[in-house]
């Protein structure tokens, strides 16, 4: 108890910046820094970047089973860095750790999964692509083209994913600005996965179709240390539209806004603070937190004005650092289906 | 007026510091005994405690090598990428110049709930200790240690003494185990549909979650040390008892008094009750602080004992701990209720017009006698069931407290009846009058007695347990030591050259190679040894086959030790898995007291195909010149002088470890016989006054204050006597419960009992001399009364 609670303080610093919340190690010490004007390189860097000290490859999948009830799924692989390098062994200073989630309207699964790099228990390689830690994979012989499965106690999930479009880069052609003092990440989606496979739930298997959202994030101090937590929206309309939109909270109340908006045919426009806003409707009481679980979300310049409502409000992530994630349903101005996730709620 | 009615209730302290002090001092060291071996237990529980957290032992299942060895680290990654969450731990042995330590290699990051006690902090951050920086261990860990390793040490008290935490990565660095892990421990929750783990790694094998062999063996040392504090308490609360009634006695008229002036009953009960509970938390604090010195003194005796016995480590010093200074505390309160019950109930119960004099209980009835007699007899039926029904460690705990309470209570009646026996034998008036007085005596010294009786048996008793012990160990030690020298050798290049030697030079040379290893599941020692005449004729065998050694030479079979047969459930020609690919027959069981180990025994031969890397450093040698032998060792091949052992020096070491068992039994049978003969000490003293008016009749009689005083130390001593004869087979039974019974129950074994006449002989003695001693300053103050108050008795007659 007294170990996994320290492990967990301990492990805030790098977990916080990944998660956005708490304001803490904001500095970058040795490691690399986004710069704008980056040139990615595929598939190079669908692959790990342990110069920078923190990335993740962060899925969420809305689902359906054949009768039309709804899922959602989550699967993350985080990487933290102690220090910009890699070694063979238990003194490789990168630490790998992951999250599963299996959401229906009435229930919510989680598992969590931590490792060691550097003894083969967790990392990522790209050609054929492979993203693991312990039994968990998203892997396949390219990035387009992969076979996604976690387990928990309660649930399991084996899904395929294709891809039906092109990689999409947010902010300045992939440099995301996360606040007014230049803190920034390297961040691009891919946001066309078609999907189809089964879930395991405790009571029995389900096969499903639906749509996964992946993004790619790496850096090594994405917040200035005013900012508190996080709201992200990743919301997919019927209308083919896609939008990626996210609010960081000021610890002086207010905030910093980013969005991009999706073509059908992958075409992106970002918009900076201020454009995109969100207003929470609903608190529910979730895991002793009043967490927004719907909300008010507009993007005036594309004339988006819906409501985002939480398939089940209690998609609480109970893991180290506790966050909300969950699938949620769009209506208003633009209807369709899309994620939530929201961190920093004390 | 409650003031005044309080002052003049303790007025009966001020004018009787005696007895006052009697009140005390009895609940003092009642509560010392009774939370001096609380606090030990609770000392070395917390021990094992940091040392279960430390190792996850017990908690989580484990998977363990199948037939020894170590897990690569490569079964570990490929049960994680099968979905089982399991946890790395590779332990071992460092030397370091100070002395041995266990290095404990963890993954912080997949270790499962408690297992980690690693208090990190601002200068211990994870990042540090998961690149192998940092280690932690307490502080005397961490002084031997010192310069020894390149890691930052780190003190934490929280750590088992003897062991210290570092990260997996720094422990394979530490112990040269590159890519190896000792044991893989399983969280309690694992994901769903999982591959068998027979699939996956089909040479570990799951251990379930449970008390480490070594816990069940300790427990039972600290279970026949409660035993003990217990009795000792039992012992204490007999004093106390004596002493409240008797005070309560005396008060009677000032009671009676009180109330006639209007006090009352109500304001005089719970003044009463005040009073007691003010002196039961003086004596307590008293009590604790003495038990607590008590458990300092003996706490280091204790700790070296539990791991030579055990080898589990217990930290030297003395924490105060609330789990036993509160339950001293409690016990001294308890105590003083349970001793003052009565007395209270006859207060409360007193007419106000019942006579003042004290009817002092020494003329109580023989009623009251008989009456504890059928207490006493139900008591011994209730425990008989117990023996003969009952199972589990609490009741042959409910059959000691039958057995020893029973016969505390049927004292009186069997000291009565031996008396008048006596007394129909006598012929001459004196011996007459001094066979019935001392009958009227036995009521009034029944309490003091039954703690002597107490105090002798449990001495007595525990006394036979450790010693059958020992016996048992020696004939044990006989068999393992006889080799005359053990050779040692640090340097593995010189085994070779030394075994020439020794081969020119001695008898026999029997080179001992061993491995640790894990033997069906039972953590184990495996020994491969060169079968000559000192294994044949010199190892006994609790359970064999045919020609046990021949069959070993033969590579035919092994002989496994008697903690091994009995945890892994197997028994003589039963096969055993003792190496990946050797599974042979047991043909021989060998008794291995106090080793939380298993042991397996194979011959040199086997032993060197399945591990030809093993070489040996130690060897056994029979020679009729160990002296001449030493010196060709340490002169000619310059080896040092440690690295040769003589087989009286390891007989005298293991035998030390057993004489630190002897000092605590020794010094706890110190303190029993003295808080007895402090009981009957105060009897005798509370009692002198009141006899006055008997004995002053015989003096004017004629005889002489000086023969009074004789014949009362003569009383004194022939009641002892009498209760010591009761309390030897009382003792031998209390011992059988605990070899029998409690054994059974703890060790998961039993002992065979020996008897000790000379042993018990000098108890006896010891109590006799103890009641002698207590009985001399009252017997010296009677042959000084002076003849004014004896005169004044048929004065006041009047």
């Amino acid at each position: 108890m007294i170990a996994r609670v320290l492990l967990i303080l301990l492990l805030l610093p790098a977990l916080a910046q990944a998660q956005g919340f708490a304001g803490l190690g904001t500095e970058a010490d040795d490691f690399a820094v986004p710069r704008a004007g980056y040139r990615f390189d595929f598939p190079q860097d669908h692959g790990p970047h342990p110069d920078f000290r923190i990335e993740w490859w962060y899925l969420t999948a809305n689902l359906e089973a054949e009768d039309g009830t709804p899922y959602g799924v989550q699967w993350t692989l985080f990487r933290s860095a102690l220090a910009p390098e890699t070694a063979d062994g238990w003194g490789d200073p990168q630490v790998w750790f992951a999250h599963a989630a299996l959401t229906t309207e009435d229930a919510h699964y989680v598992a969590e999964r931590i490792a060691r790099g550097g003894i083969g228990q967790a990392g990522v390689t790209v050609q054929p692509f492979n993203a693991w830690i312990d039994d968990w994979r998203m892997a396949g012989p390219s990035f387009d083209d992969m076979r996604l499965t976690a387990r928990g106690a309660e649930f399991a999930y084996d899904l395929n994913l294709l891809a039906e479009g092109p990689l999409v880069f947010h902010g300045d052609a992939g440099y995301s600005v996360k606040s007014d003092q230049g803190q920034a990440s390297y961040y691009y989606s891919q946001p066309y996965f078609r999907v189809s496979g089964s879930l395991t739930l405790p009571g029995g298997e389900v096969a499903v179709t639906g749509s996964a959202w992946l993004d790619r994030e790496w850096s090594s101090q994405p917040l200035a240390d005013t900012q508190s937590g996080w709201d992200w929206f990743s919301l997919s309309f019927d209308s083919g539209d896609k939008l990626m939109g996210f609010l960081l909270r000021e610890t002086d109340g207010t905030s910093f806004s980013s969005a991009t908006w999706i073509a059908p045919d992958g075409t992106t426009t970002a918009f900076p603070n201020g454009a995109f806003r969100a207003q929470p409707l609903d608190i529910t009481r979730v895991a002793g937190r009043d967490i927004p679980t719907r909300w008010a979300v507009q993007l005036p310049e594309r004339d988006v004005d819906v409501t985002v409502k939480a398939l089940n409000p209690n998609a609480w992530m109970g893991v180290s650092i506790p966050y909300w994630e969950g699938p949620v349903t769009v209506e208003g101005s633009h209807s369709g289906k899309g994620y939530l996730e929201m961190t920093g709620y004390e | 007026m409650t003031l005044t009615v309080f002052t003049a209730l303790l007025s009966h302290w001020r004018r009787n510091w005696l007895q006052f002090f009697a009140l005390i001092a009895g609940l003092a060291l009642a509560t010392a005994l009774w939370s001096g071996v609380q606090a030990i237990n609770a000392e070395a529980r917390a021990s094992y405690d940091a040392a279960a957290a430390t190792l996850g032992e017990g908690q989580f299942d484990q998977l363990v090598p199948r037939a020894g060895g170590t897990v690569p680290q490569d079964t570990y990654v490929a049960l994680r990428r099968a979905g089982w969450q399991v946890s790395p731990i590779l332990e071992g042995r460092l030397d370091a110049d100070r002395g041995r330590v266990r290095v404990l290699g963890i993954d912080p990051l997949t270790a499962p709930g408690t297992m980690a006690p690693v208090a990190m902090n601002a200068d211990a951050d994870l990042g540090a200790f998961l690149e192998g920086e940092l280690v932690f261990a307490n502080a005397e860990t961490a002084d031997r240690l010192e310069g020894q390793i390149p890691q930052r040490i780190l003190i934490d008290e929280g750590i088992a003494p003897g062991i210290a935490v570092t990260d997996i990565g720094a422990a394979q660095r530490l112990l040269e185990a590159d890519g190896q892990l000792s044991r893989l421990t399983l969280a309690r929750v694992q994901p769903m549909g999982l591959p068998p783990l027979s699939a996956v790694a089909p040479d570990l094998t799951r251990q379930p979650a449970q008390d480490a062999g070594a816990n069940r063996l300790t427990d039972s040392f600290h279970l026949n040390l409660t035993a003990f504090g217990l009795l000792s308490f039992a012992v204490g609360i007999f004093i106390v008892h004596g002493t409240i009634s008797l005070a309560f006695e005396q008060r009677r008229g000032m009671v009676r008094t009180l109330r006639a002036l209007g006090v009352p009953l109500r304001t005089l009960v719970v003044l009463t009750i005040a009073e007691l509970v003010v002196f039961a938390v003086l004596a307590g604090a008293v009590g604790v602080a003495l038990g607590y010195v008590m458990a300092s003194v003996l706490l280091p005796n204790v700790a070296a004992t539990v791991q030579g016995l055990y080898g589990a480590q217990v930290a030297g010093t003395l924490q105060l701990r609330p789990e036993w200074w509160v339950s001293g505390m409690a016990i001294a309160l308890g105590g003083t209720a349970i001793a003052a019950a009565g007395a209270l109930w006859k207060i409360a119960h007193m007419s106000i017009l019942e006579s003042a004099r004290p009817r002092a209980w020494s003329v109580a009835s023989g009623s009251g006698a008989t009456r504890l007699g059928a207490v006493a007899l139900g008591l011994f039926g209730l425990g008989a069931g117990i023996a003969i029904w009952g199972q589990g460690l609490l009741l042959s705990f409910a059959l000691l407290a039958c057995v020893l309470i029973g016969a505390a209570l049927i004292l009186p009646l069997m000291l009565r009846s031996a008396v008048g026996l006596a007394e129909r034998l006598s012929t001459t008036v004196i011996w007459q009058w001094f066979w019935a007085d001392t009958r009227q005596q036995v009521p009034g010294l029944s309490l003091a007695l039954m703690a002597l009786l107490l105090a002798t048996a449990a001495n007595v008793g525990v006394s036979t347990m450790v010693s059958s012990f020992r016996v048992t160990f020696v004939d044990f030690l006989d068999q393992r030591l006889a080799p005359e020298l053990f050779v040692q050798i640090e340097d593995e290049a010189r085994s070779a050259e030394v075994e020439t030697v020794l081969r020119n030079e001695a008898r026999e040379v029997l080179p001992l190679l061993s491995v640790e290893t894990e033997i069906a599941g039972v953590p184990s020692d495996l020994f491969g040894v060169r079968v000559g005449p000192t294994y044949r004729e010199n190892w006994l065998f609790l359970d064999r086959s045919g020609d046990v050694w021949s069959q070993v030479a033969d590579e035919d079979a092994v002989v496994v030790s008697e903690q091994l047969a009995r945890r892994a459930g197997l028994w003589v020609g039963d096969p055993v898995r003792v190496a990946p690919d050797v599974t042979l027959p047991i043909a021989g069981i060998v008794a291995d007291y106090g080793n939380p180990l298993g042991q397996a025994v194979m011959s040199e031969t086997l032993f060197r195909s399945i591990y030809p890397d093993q070489i040996a450093t130690q060897f056994g040698v029979r020679t009729e010149d160990p002296e001449a032998l030493t010196r060709i060792l340490l002169d000619d091949l310059g080896l040092p002088p440690a690295a040769v052992i003589d087989q009286a020096r390891i007989k005298a070491f293991s035998l030390s470890v057993f004489e630190r068992t002897f000092t605590i039994t020794g010094a706890l049978n110190v303190l029993t016989l003295g808080v007895a003969a402090f009981a009957i000490l105060m009897s005798l003293l509370t009692l002198a006054s009141l006899r006055v008016p008997q004995l002053a009749p015989v003096w004017a009689l004629g005889m002489t204050r000086r023969d009074l005083g004789r014949l009362e130390l003569l009383r004194s001593v022939i009641l002892a006597l009498l209760t010591t004869l009761l309390a030897i087979p009382l003792g031998l039974l209390l011992a059988w419960v605990l070899l029998a019974y409690v054994n059974v129950e703890a060790f998961g074994w039993q002992l065979p009992m020996y008897l000790f006449p000379g042993h018990y002989a000098v108890l006896s003695l010891f109590a006799i001399v103890a009641a002698a001693v207590a009985a001399l300053w009252p017997a010296f103050r009677l042959s000084r009364t002076p003849p004014s108050s004896l005169l004044k008795v048929f004065a006041n007659d009047r």
